[in-house]
């Protein structure tokens, strides 16, 4: 089990992948979740523009508390229709 | 350490939902889909307009894959996330529904790789007297277009793209927000 992390959209392009798992001890801030990514994506991951579900749920920046088992989706502004 | 898996999700190529948490569209027809796969505009009208012989008008809106003379685009993709997309897009027709007197509303979104030509929304709406049914489909169709969960890229010569929301999109919003 690991922390699962889900690019959608153009951050898929910024991380190199659509997911990317986590080995972590103990549930992570979105900062400290931060800090184990590589610069450029954790740059692009706190952009005032990225919503964040945690589980299928959307969440505030300030409330991501993510562990073992759980799946935070990161979701860049739309481009429907 | 940080495992990289190059696996792309995949979501449940068709996806329809239960509508279980959601206000009941009462004796009126809601459906609600996200396709996975080519669907055909023509049988999904006539489908919905049958039955639908009370309502004085059916307002429909197909978006298709854009080719213009000259233009490079070989294909597009349109990506969703699939715990929120269905539900997302369920909730903004129960808003159409409360504003609007509506008898039946179709909303059809492809996901997956398209090519031009290709239908990638469709929207119907049912009702009785037209201005309604034309404004609720105008409202829906701006909002599956910049609020919507839906992500989309197209392939040129040079490779895939993803394309950036454009302003007007948000700009198209505000002229609903006077519907709750």
């Amino acid at each position: 089990m690991a922390l699962l992390l889900l690019f959608l959209g153009p951050l898929e392009d910024v991380a190199g992948a659509g997911e990317i798992a986590l080995d972590v001890a103990e549930p992570l801030t979105l900062a400290a979740i931060a800090e184990r990514l590589e610069p450029e994506l954790a740059v692009a991951l706190v952009g005032a523009k990225i919503r964040m579900a945690l589980n299928g749920n959307l969440v505030a920046p300030g409330e991501v508390m993510a562990g073992d088992g759980d799946e935070l989706a990161f979701l860049p502004p739309v481009s429907g229709g | 350490m940080a495992t990289l898996s190059r696996r792309v999700r995949s979501w449940p190529a068709t996806v329809t939902s239960s509508l279980s948490s959601l206000p009941s569209a009462g004796a009126n027809l809601r459906r609600v889909r996200i396709a996975g796969g080519a669907f055909d505009p023509h049988a999904e009208l006539a489908d919905f307009a049958n039955g639908r012989e009370s309502a004085g008008g059916i307002v429909s809106f197909l978006g298709q894959v854009r080719q213009e003379p000259g233009d490079a685009v070989e294909a597009l993709e349109l990506r969703h996330f699939a715990p929120l997309t269905l539900p997302g897009m369920e909730q903004l027709v129960v808003r159409a529904e409360s504003h609007w007197p509506l008898m039946a509303v179709l909303v059809v979104h492809r996901v997956g790789v398209m090519m031009p030509g290709d239908p990638i929304v469709l929207v119907a709406c049912a009702a009785k007297h037209r201005r309604d049914a034309f404004a609720s489909a105008d409202f829906l169709m701006d909002h599956l277009k910049s609020s919507a969960w839906f992500w989309k890229r197209e392939k040129t010569g040079e490779g895939w793209r993803w394309i950036e929301p454009r302003d007007s999109d948000h700009a198209d919003l505000t002229r609903w927000q006077d519907v709750p």
